[in-house]
């Protein structure tokens, strides 16, 4: 059983770690990308004092 | 209904603590035991005295009440782990200190050491995640927590762990692994409260507004759910009675050596590094009031910072019996280790560019900007460290205490500071802090005091290593052990008064918030209309 995990994380799941993560990078440079981050990086300047659904006024 | 079904389980839990306290077989257990009885039969009381009553409508809004109980939580226990640790600076250096006479040994450095890494480590840190976990996710969000009252049993169940584990060391109950002393018992209740709060972490993400999770929150879940894979590997134990707290490990020998550390790093890196990552990318933004550097950094940030840190466990036992290729490997991963640190590390600073004035008159950004510099500080000088070479001549000397605490004091205890600073103010509804001027001596009483501290170590340590390794013609070793403690003297004492001025500003922090939480010093007292 040892030997077979060991088999597996020394070879196929490494691979699949390292995918992953150039994945993620290539994902994150994306064409279009951009505008989402900006997006994205101004969440906490908002819904600061109230949660939004108490200002609808809907309860 | 629903109380009657807690008063009854309460009762239950009551009735085995009596048991557990009956039949003890050591003093921390039947100690534990009775505080348990105590603890469970105030609730008790307190749910019976409840039975019958009306339902109450489901509260609305940002729920503050457990962050204001965090935020004290955090200022308290951070003065106690604090305060011991300069206790027992001093016992280094005046072994009198431990007032034999006195306390029978009850005051000695063994056993009050894991009281001080668990009181900064676990009560300090481990309450400021939570509570800015439970502030951050809400706000990042735009959800109430999740789980009503879960949140709240998170908080007291943390304390509880944290009076358990504290009150076990200084009883004689520990496992002996570093950072991990809390024995079986006690690991099972974290155990619980720790999935509890993953519940309520997982529960507020899953009913965001926001449509996407905002990066402080990826890295908080990190924190989460390495931290509880990690607790239960590290604390895998068959216990030897059930009425007892000793408890032998699963592992033995060398693999248990290795498990221990690959705990060990990863709670400075999961616990200690990307939880406060998490503090540093929602609190400093909203301090300097301009979104993060660059997003796409921080994605790469989390990515690279999970991937790598989890193998830099073995450089803790390099020269050890741990196969040679596992000490290249952890080296190898915490050198490599040292990019997204830095990549961190420069988004967390470039944050400020173009509001780089602001250091000048705000000193709560000041503190943050110099965490952020301490973070970078110490995540070189660890890989460093982890070079073999190097470690030969760092490991077991109080070079590894120095760099240990530029991180805690530097990185982690500053960075709650500001956090705190930035809270306080908003939890109270206060328009703005007490007293600037206090947060000023704040800041330069902590940062003298860990300049004082980090160096007096690197001295020392580097003397350590290089006495400890002088062999004479005859290849004899010239210094004997007690020869090094005699030279380092000094040392010690600078570093204790180094600890005394972090410990001062800490008071001084704890004062200007309490007033601040009281409404002292507000320009003027208004009322928020009504819209």
């Amino acid at each position: 059983m040892y030997t077979i995990l060991r088999e597996l994380a020394d070879s196929w799941a490494m691979l699949v770690i390292l995918l992953f993560f150039l994945g993620v990078i290539v994902w994150a440079f994306r064409p279009g990308s951009r505008k989402l981050h900006e997006d994205l990086a101004q969440i906490p300047l908002r819904n600061d004092d109230v949660l939004p659904e108490d200002n609808t006024g809907e309860k | 209904m629903q109380h009657g079904i807690k008063a009854a389980v309460l009762g239950l839990i009551v009735l085995a603590a009596v048991i557990a306290t009956n039949f003890a077989r050591d003093l921390a257990y039947q100690f534990h035991a009775i505080l348990i009885i105590l603890v469970a039969g105030y609730l008790f009381i307190r749910e019976v005295g409840k039975i019958g009553d009306p339902v109450k409508p489901a509260e609305t809004g940002y729920m503050d009440g457990v962050v204001r109980a965090g935020v004290i939580a955090t200022t308290v226990w951070g003065l106690v782990g604090f305060s011991v640790g300069v206790w027992i600076a001093f016992e280094l250096a005046f072994p009198a200190l431990n007032l034999g006479n006195i306390f029978h040994g009850y005051g000695n450095f063994g056993r009050l050491r894991p009281i001080h890494t668990s009181a900064v480590i676990f009560a300090f840190c481990g309450n400021a995640l939570i509570a800015t976990s439970f502030y951050v996710v809400q706000r990042t969000c735009a959800a109430r927590l999740w789980g009503g009252n879960l949140a709240w049993f998170v908080f007291w169940g943390y304390q509880l762990f944290i009076v358990l584990a504290a009150t076990g060391y200084l009883l004689g109950s520990t496992q002996s692994r570093e950072y991990a002393e809390p024995e079986w018992y006690i690991d099972i209740w974290l155990t619980i409260v720790w999935l509890c709060y993953l519940a309520v972490f997982l529960g507020t993400l899953f009913k965001r507004k926001e449509p996407h999770i905002y990066v402080a929150n990826w890295f908080y879940l990190a924190f989460i759910i390495t931290i509880a894979m990690l607790h239960v590997v590290n604390n895998l134990a068959v216990p030897v009675s059930i009425f007892g707290s000793k408890s032998v490990s699963l592992f033995s020998g060398v693999q248990d050596a290795m498990v221990q550390w690959w705990y060990g790093h990863n709670a400075v890196g999961f616990f200690l590094t990307a939880g406060f990552l998490g503090m540093m990318y929602y609190f400093v933004p909203k301090q300097a009031e301009r979104p993060v550097y660059s997003y796409k950094l921080s994605i790469i940030h989390f990515w690279a910072l999970i991937f790598l840190y989890i193998w830099a466990g073995p450089h803790h036992l390099h020269y050890t019996a741990l196969p040679d290729w596992a000490q290249t490997l952890g080296m190898v991963m915490s050198i490599i280790l040292w990019m997204p640190s830095w990549g961190g590390m420069i988004n967390g600073l470039m944050t400020l560019s173009g509001a780089w004035d602001k250091l000048r008159t705000d000193p709560v950004l000041r503190i943050m900007v110099v965490s952020i510099g301490f973070y970078g500080m110490s995540t070189f000088e660890g890989p460093m460290m982890a070079i073999k070479a190097v470690n030969s001549l760092s490991h077991y000397t109080d070079w590894t205490i120095g760099h240990v605490h530029s991180g805690a004091l530097g990185w982690n205890g500053m960075i709650t500071f500001g956090a705190l600073y930035f809270l306080v103010p908003r939890l109270w509804g206060k328009e703005r802090l007490y007293s600037l001027r206090l947060v000023s001596w704040h800041f330069w009483l902590a940062t003298i005091g860990i300049i004082l501290y980090a160096s007096a170590m690197w001295v020392s340590g580097i003397m350590e290593g290089l006495m400890w390794r002088e062999v004479d013609a005859q290849g004899f070793l010239v210094n004997s052990f007690s020869d090094t403690v005699v030279a380092k003297y000094s040392l010690l004492v600078i570093r204790g008064c180094g600890g005394l001025l972090y410990l001062a500003g800490g008071i001084i922090m704890a004062v200007n918030l309490w007033k601040t939480a009281k409404g002292a010093g507000q320009a003027v007292a208004k009322a928020v209309p009504a819209e």
